[in-house]
């Protein structure tokens, strides 16, 4: 479809992506690209491989083939010193959070400064504290993971992903599991990173309200293919029935070959 | 007979397999403690000292009650046999030899695969299923650096220190035992105790326990990172991670005591 950005400006650069877990093939050969200060939504149904493409993003898993490329530099051929150095302009926050259990939120927030920083406790405290209010967590320094909501957990996550200043942000399923409202406070909180740090933003999600709101562009993802990336109107209208399905929420048109169907609910393993 | 093989063959390379990621993890965490400093990474010393109070401190009584205990009992057993020979005054080198060559360490390495070995797995496992290890990852913040070198050090520390009071310990027990059944001083049983003993012997048990150390250590991290599944994942790899210490370390403790007897 539509290609929105120059080469020399993409900061995510995906090509002929093809991933699997043992035997089994999770992605058939994925491109696409994001350019810098864009939001890109990743969308597709679950179990369509939304989890596992981040992964590959991240460096986690190596792919079978194709080349992931980051600020111009291909991340499973860089050496792992360099790769480190990439990864601190990098933000992630997980699906499930990631925090750390044994670690209050003020610390998690905190830890990647006092791994990569050689700032002093006072500074680095005000550093992290920035972000908790950033993220409306003012105020919960000594909780532990255990003890906060669901909502909290992905605020917590967000501003540890944050602490660093990174120009890059991948945010998987920020509104997965929360209530309408604090999953809007989420959305709003990605457009003013990007309107006001200028951030790129990668964001995986199955939540279609969420992904029209923040999208400048939009990535479909299904079984594993790409059915089409573009500006978020251009996949709102298009037309191709699968797509429409996802959007409109139609598992029939989902369903595909009766024979094929059939054939799955007899097979004798 | 055909999935028998089969089932035979993947379960010896799967037992292959993660004995070379455990070689793997080792030398990794002896890299970066040694490197670490120069890539920016050091390890760091206050997660070591917290390594060290947790596997070593806090193991101290624990490990002194049982080697006191087994000092008493080895002392007994002794006696009571070499009564028969009239020469129940031979018990003195019996204990000194067995206990600072052998028992010491293996009391260490139990406990501590007890108590460690399954806490490891258990803490690492934990870490894997909640994604915190993958965390680390894209954070620029290798694992094996901030996980395995302060734990690999720590325990490569406290084991032997933890050794050298387990003899200290036995012995005191023995000693007790034979105060009061063979009628001399406290004194001139250590007198005895140590005229036997040469270095080397306490050398045997130390050393013993600086294999034990890496060996839990390794098996516990191992189990930890290749967890998977829910809670009943956890649970097992905490049981598998203790059989597999104990089993380990007896093993080596054979292995060893073997080539060192000749
Ligand atoms: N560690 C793994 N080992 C084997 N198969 C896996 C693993 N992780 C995911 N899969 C498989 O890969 C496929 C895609 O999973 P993935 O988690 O990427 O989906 P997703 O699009 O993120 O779904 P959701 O929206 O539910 O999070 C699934 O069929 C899943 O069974
Ligand atoms: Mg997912």
């Amino acid at each position: 479809m539509t290609r929105v950005q120059d080469s020399d400006e993409a900061v995510v650069e995906v090509e002929g992506l093809v991933a699997a877990y043992g035997d089994r093939r999770i992605l058939h050969g994925v491109d696409f690209r994001v350019a810098r200060g864009e939001i890109r939504v990743i969308m597709g149904g679950s179990g369509s491989g939304k989890s596992t493409l981040l992964r590959h993003l991240l460096g986690l898993e190596r792919p079978r083939a194709g080349t992931v490329r980051l600020f111009g530099k291909d991340i499973h051929r860089l050496p792992s010193g360099a790769l480190q150095a990439l990864r601190r302009r990098i933000g992630v926050s997980f699906q499930g959070g990631a925090l750390f259990n044994s670690m209050t939120v003020l610390e998690n927030v905190m830890f990647p400064l006092r791994e990569h920083t050689r700032l002093d406790e006072r500074t680095m405290r005000i550093m992290a504290r920035m972000k908790m209010e950033v993220v409306n967590l003012a105020g919960f320094d000594d909780l532990l993971p255990a003890q906060l909501s669901g909502g909290m957990i992905k605020r917590a996550a967000l501003a540890r992903a944050l602490v660093m200043d990174p120009q890059l942000l991948f945010f998987d399923e920020p509104s997965a599991g929360l209530d309408p409202v604090v999953s809007a406070e989420l959305d709003e909180l990605i457009l003013r990173l990007r309107d006001t740090l200028g951030i790129t933003i990668v964001v995986v999600t199955h939540e279609l309200d969420s992904a029209f709101k923040i999208a400048d562009t939009i990535t479909v993802l299904d079984r594993g293919r790409i059915l089409m990336t573009g500006p978020r109107e251009a996949v709102r209208t298009a037309d191709d029935a699968r797509i429409q399905a996802l959007l409109n929420r139609r598992p029939e048109a989902l369903q595909v070959d009766p024979q094929e169907y059939l054939e799955r609910l007899t097979r004798m393993n | 007979m055909r999935a028998l093989t089969v089932g035979l063959g993947r379960r010896v390379h799967a037992g292959i397999s993660e004995f070379g990621y455990a070689s793997l993890l080792f030398f990794e965490g002896l890299y970066w403690l040694l490197a670490g400093p120069f890539r920016r990474q050091p390890v760091r010393l206050s997660a070591i000292a917290a390594e060290m109070v947790n596997i070593g401190v806090s193991a101290i009584p624990i490990v002194c009650v049982l080697a006191f205990a087994n000092g008493v009992m080895m002392a007994l057993q002794g006696i009571y046999t070499l009564k028969d020979f009239g020469a129940e005054a031979q018990v003195i080198p019996g204990l000194g030899y067995s206990i600072t060559r052998e028992f010491g360490a293996l009391i260490v390495g139990i406990v501590v695969a007890g108590r460690s070995g399954s806490a490891i797995a258990a803490r690492i496992g934990a870490m894997q299923m909640s994604q915190e290890i993958d965390a680390l990852r894209v954070m620029g913040i290798h694992p094996v650096r901030y996980l395995v070198s302060p734990l690999l050090l720590g325990m490569m520390v406290m084991v032997p220190v933890l050794t050298v009071l387990a003899d200290a310990a036995a012995l005191s027990g023995g000693g007790l035992l034979c105060v009061m059944q063979l009628h001399m001083s406290f004194g001139a049983f250590w007198d005895a105790v140590l005229a036997v003993l040469v270095p080397w012997d306490f050398l045997q048990g130390l050393l013993k326990s600086l294999v034990f150390a890496v060996l839990i250590t390794l098996v516990g991290v191992t189990n930890g990172f290749m967890a998977e599944g829910g809670a009943d994942g956890l649970g097992r790899i905490t049981t598998r991670s203790v059989v597999l210490c104990i089993a380990a370390i007896i093993v080596a403790d054979m292995i060893f005591t073997f080539f060192l007897s000749r």
